[in-house]
């Protein structure tokens, strides 16, 4: 069964973003994993980065293919999940937790109250299963 | 629509991914590639590889015929004895890449690609219809590949049949848990194991026997994703990836298999011809220095000019490194040669290896 945890806001890309104080953790979401399969690599951005809302950030890789990573919001990267460089088998055993990508400073907060809630979202991967 | 081989309804109660592979609708893996691919090189695994062709040659003339159409010397078979072998075109191209099994005196057995099977057949009967009898087994068997350094082990319990004097690429007829099977000592994993080939029809019950078996000893169902994720590591080319019509054996590192000496063949002229000149390019082992996925088409650079591209490539579950195949300029293939790989714009730093990435640790039963 497919998780979308209901305190987070995720993408139509299928990244998730949770809002920890004045910073937010990126990851993506139980269906993008699942989709992709074993993932294999991910490619982070360096602390420091500048991110823009919906330009890339990264790359996940799976044994299938290659995803690119949208940014869910705006703002400067604070860290990287350093373990997902020798073991990013963790974004499949772990998609909200242990498989986090990105924690991010938001310079525009109010970009999160464009992006789904989990209600949203569900429904999107719905109609996009049919498809 | 993608065919089904006949353990398909076995693979559904197992919920797996999915994938289309040569026009087959094929487990990709049941839980991770990463967990059945540790599961075969620790203990074993069980894969339905009933996609693979299956080629009858029969007849007085049936070992003229494979003599004739294929690159390894057919005359070093005994019946019972199978070999790695090649089909290729009037160019030294690489066809299909198979095993030939001897079963009689004057029957032969192909097992060949998926994507190939139609191909191989039509190029098999053009050039020796008259000869000899030529049938597409395919749909009237499966094949199935238990793979492990316990496969050994997990099948003895299953059959009367003397496996440990079963030779690599021998063969042995018999019942294994009461069904009749071929058992070969072949496989595409770097482990020892063994292939069966089952009729069609009690392919399910063989299949439902050795997952039980296999099961006992920490084993696991093993889909295609880990299939190519181990033959990567040791090393063993794909054809349609790593080679094809365009590319010869000799280019390809499988010289070993090609018996220029063995009398006239398909492909032996130009063969002959290439092995006297020296190949231009080679297939090489790449391993790279900085994590990153190469993937087939990706170009590899030497002092800013392009020297070759990769062919396939992935994460080595056993190592832990990142591993591929290419082919690149002769004067580039030495091991430790330092090149680079175009990540999509992105330059790693890799090295040539030698080949196999992976090479096992024998131990006794």
């Amino acid at each position: 069964m497919m998780e979308f945890p209901e305190d987070l806001r995720y993408t139509k890309a299928h990244e998730w973003l949770r809002r920890k104080g004045t910073e937010a953790v990126i990851g993506i979401t139980d269906f993008a994993q699942d989709a992709l399969g074993d993932v294999v690599f991910v490619e982070l951005p360096a602390v420091g980065t500048q991110l823009t809302q919906g330009q890339t950030f990264g790359v996940v890789e799976s044994n299938k293919t290659v995803s690119d990573l949208f940014a869910p919001v705006s703002g400067r990267v604070l860290a990287v999940n350093q373990v997902l460089r020798d073991e990013p088998e963790r974004v499949n055993e772990d998609p909200y937790g242990a498989g986090w990508m990105i924690r991010v400073a938001p310079s525009r907060s109010e970009e999160i109250e464009t992006l789904l809630d989990a209600a949203a979202y569900r429904a999107f991967v719905a109609s996009e299963q049919k498809t | 629509m993608a065919r089904r081989t006949p353990v398909y309804e076995a693979h559904r109660g197992l919920d797996p991914r999915w994938t289309e592979f040569g026009g087959w609708e094929m487990p990709l893996s049941y839980r991770s590639i990463a967990e059945e691919h540790r599961a075969v090189r620790e203990h074993c695994g069980l894969f339905d590889v009933s996609h693979m062709g299956e080629i009858e040659i029969r007849g007085p003339e049936a070992g003229a015929v494979c003599q004739a159409l294929t690159v390894n010397d057919v005359r070093r078979l005994a019946v019972g004895d199978g070999q790695y072998t090649l089909l290729c075109n009037e160019r030294g191209g690489v066809l299909d890449d198979l095993i030939l099994f001897r079963l009689g005196v004057e029957h032969y057995l192909l097992v060949v690609n998926a994507a190939n099977t139609a191909s191989d057949l039509a190029w098999i009967r053009e050039r020796a219809a008259g000869r000899a009898e030529i049938r597409d087994r395919s749909a009237e068997l499966a094949l199935l590949a238990l793979q492990g350094a316990d496969a050994e082990v997990a099948l003895r319990g299953l059959t009367p049949l003397d496996l440990t004097s079963l030779r690599p690429f021998g063969l042995a007829e018999g019942l294994v848990a009461g069904l009749p099977v071929v058992v070969c000592r072949t496989g595409y994993t770097g482990e020892d194991g063994f292939e069966l080939l089952v009729e069609a029809a009690a392919a399910r019950e063989l299949w439902d026997a050795l997952l039980a078996a296999a099961t006992r000893r920490g084993g696991l169902p093993c889909g295609l994703g880990a299939r190519d994720t181990l033959r990567l590591e040791a090393g063993l080319p794909l054809h349609g990836s790593d080679m094809d019509a365009s590319t010869t054996p000799l280019e390809a590192g499988l010289a070993w298999v090609v018996k220029l000496a063995k009398g006239e063949f398909v492909g032996r002229a130009a063969l002959a011809v290439q092995a006297e000149a020296g190949v231009e390019r080679r297939l090489v082992g790449i391993q790279l220095d900085e994590p990153g996925i190469p993937r087939h088409g990706y170009a590899l650079r030497r002092d800013g000019a392009v020297v070759g591209s990769i062919t396939s490539g992935t994460r080595s579950p056993t190592l832990g490194s990142f591993i591929g195949l290419g082919y690149v300029a002769a004067g580039t293939a030495a091991p430790g040669t330092p090149v680079e790989i175009d990540i999509r714009g992105r330059l790693l730093p890799a090295r040539i290896v030698a080949r196999p990435f992976y090479r096992r640790v024998r131990r006794e039963n």
